[in-house]
């Protein structure tokens, strides 16, 4: 019976079946295509055809300012993001995890910017940023702060600004979301002894709440700055990478190289940078689980 | 524990106040957008009041936007087609990952999550050329093949602790008793996921519909097959954009994506966060 039972969780073979085609459909649209723009970033291809240029993408595109000034940008960009994010989330989720009538009804309203398509959400803003008849430029001219119609996504500085505030608004639900269930998560009885001993509510939320929540914190620190840095749809809709290139970011660049001018070659360049740079995020993301999974099995 | 006090209450509401006005702003002022007349919406400084609030839009914009119909069928149709392959992708291997031991497991398991961080962005070239090469371009295909693609890893990680529930022992003991693998599946697994398939079948869909936009403007450029997002799009480069009946086509395109989430929340986000913040 026991030989049987063994033979029940051991078949190796029918486990890699059941994998099989999922793992084959991965390889197909994801592995396949990641090694192919590799290859292609070697190439000049275009609609017209291809041949091999050698290191010719790289150095052009390592060379030029532009180029240079987009991955500094880029950086900038992720960090106020993912900065804001982190902070507005966990204001939130402090805010919302109070013991106070109606907070289960504020945590499904928290939501809805993360579960509407992207784009949609982008349409909104695009009202609210518009220069002339928008809400914010309304209530700028109605108190003063601005003396005129103002196109915040015209304008290089406020159009870099604009932008992070909608992709800070598609990304603090989630945020929330999780630091709040990290915060119910966190053992009543350490609250209880602690209220015991006569620590304030600030006390118990900085030695407490902070302390247990940090696996939460950095995991989505990276996992935000991840997707921050994929950030496509935002920017493309609100500015398209302008005015004059201030929100292109290398995301932005590598589409309008590839797509925009059907630059394949330049293109793909690009996007092995990109690549190289969430390879970096995700063994960071990857090894702190395993940290974090281990310290968990331990305790 | 101890009670807030009126003063604490006060800070903690006005924080949420401030909190949940930045969150839903852009709804609220879509859906007032949406019920406001054109020549009140373009008048500068904006007006905050409006006397002849109507959804004289929501009936309008099915003549600005003559394929919106179109549209939210296309964005239905594709959500619900990639949900329903990525289950059909995702249910053995999340199965497998839930119940075998086999070499290589945990590595491939992380692989997939790695794999959740490549935005499509990267691959757009090879996927381009490949589609280009099958004739796939400008067609459902070349949004849903991609789609099932992202939604693969997460899908199998929820299905995986669904099944990892389910007590192992309910098996063994009907594979003891000369149950078949088949038998098992229909009459024990089955049965027992039931709610887990529900909650990953709704994430899939809910991540299909908001997926549509990078792979709908990029592989795709025939009006009837746009879902709602890049149908849209195209409108807001006209020189005068209708914004009233914009955002009443807006809203209209996300109110069921919104509700299935509203009604289904708890279970969505109990599954999300359980992995993520256990694991």
């Amino acid at each position: 019976m026991k030989q049987k039972l063994k033979s029940y969780n051991s078949q190796t073979y029918l486990a890699y079946a059941l994998i099989a085609p999922a793992a084959l459909y991965i390889v197909l649209i994801v592995a396949w295509p990641l090694l192919e723009t590799i290859r292609l970033s070697f190439t000049n291809s275009s609609l017209a055809g291809e041949d091999y240029v050698g290191f010719e993408n790289y150095q052009k595109m390592l060379s030029s300012k532009k180029f240079n000034g987009i991955v500094t940008r880029t950086f900038v960009w992720m960090f106020f993001s993912v900065s804001l994010k982190l902070i507005i989330g966990l204001i939130g989720a402090v805010l919302l995890n109070a013991n106070l009538k109606g907070r289960s009804i504020f945590r499904v309203l928290v939501m809805p910017p993360w579960v509407v398509p992207i784009a949609i959400g982008m349409l909104g803003w695009l009202w609210l940023y518009n220069g002339y008849f928008g809400i914010i430029a309304g209530v700028g001219m109605r108190t003063g702060i601005l003396d005129g119609p103002f196109g915040f996504l015209a304008y290089k500085q406020s159009a870099f600004i604009s932008t992070i505030i909608a992709d800070v608004w598609v990304g603090t639900p989630m945020v929330t979301v999780f630091f709040l269930a990290a915060m119910q998560g966190v053992p009543r009885d350490l609250y209880e002894a602690a209220y015991c001993d006569g620590a304030s509510r600030w006390d118990r939320f900085f030695k407490i709440t902070l302390p247990q929540i940090t696996p939460v914190i950095i995991t989505m620190s990276l996992l935000s700055a991840i997707w921050t840095f994929n950030s496509f749809e935002i920017i493309w809709i609100l500015t398209e990478g302008g005015p004059r290139g201030a929100t292109t970011t290398l995301i932005i660049d590598t589409y309008k190289q590839a797509l925009g001018n059907y630059k394949f070659g330049r293109g793909a360049a690009r996007a092995v940078v990109v690549m190289i740079l969430l390879t970096l995020f995700a063994g960071f993301y990857l090894a702190l689980l395993a940290r974090i999974n281990k310290k968990i099995s331990h305790e | 524990m101890n009670k807030y006090n009126t003063l604490e209450k006060i800070l903690i509401y006005s924080g949420i106040l401030v909190f949940m006005t930045f969150i839903l702003l852009p709804f609220v002022e879509m859906f007032y957008a949406s019920l406001r007349p054109l020549d009140h919406l373009f008048r500068s400084p904006y007006q905050f009041y409006s006397d002849d609030l109507s959804f004289w839009a929501y009936r309008e914009m099915w003549n600005t936007v003559p394929m919106l119909g179109r549209y939210i069928f296309n964005s239905f149709f594709l959500a619900t087609s990639v949900a329903v392959i990525t289950l059909i992708f995702v249910i053995p291997a999340a199965y497998s990952y839930a119940r075998f031991k086999f070499p290589a497991k945990n590595t491939s398991l992380y692989v997939l999550l790695a794999i959740n961080m490549f935005s499509g962005a990267v691959l757009l070239i090879p996927l381009y050329k490949v589609l280009r090469t099958f004739g796939l371009l400008n067609s459902y295909q070349a949004m849903i093949v991609p789609g099932v693609a992202f939604l693969i890893p997460t899908a199998i990680w929820l299905l995986k602790s669904y099944f990892e529930k389910i007590p192992i022992d309910l098996e063994e003991a009907a594979f003891v008793d000369g149950a078949s693998r088949v038998q098992i599946l229909r009459h024990i697994i089955a049965p027992l996921s039931t709610p887990g398939l529900v909650v990953v079948g709704i994430y899939a869909f809910i991540g299909a519909y908001a997926q549509q936009f990078l792979f709908a403007i990029t592989f795709n450029q025939k009006k009837e097959y746009m879902p709602i997002p890049s149908g849209l799009y195209e409108f807001i480069g006209y020189q005068s954009v209708k914004w009233n009946e914009m955002m009443a086509a807006s809203l209209v395109g996300i109110a069921p994506v919104l509700l299935v989430f509203i009604f289904l929340q708890k279970y969505i986000v109990e599954g999300l966060t359980a992995g993520a913040v256990k694991n």
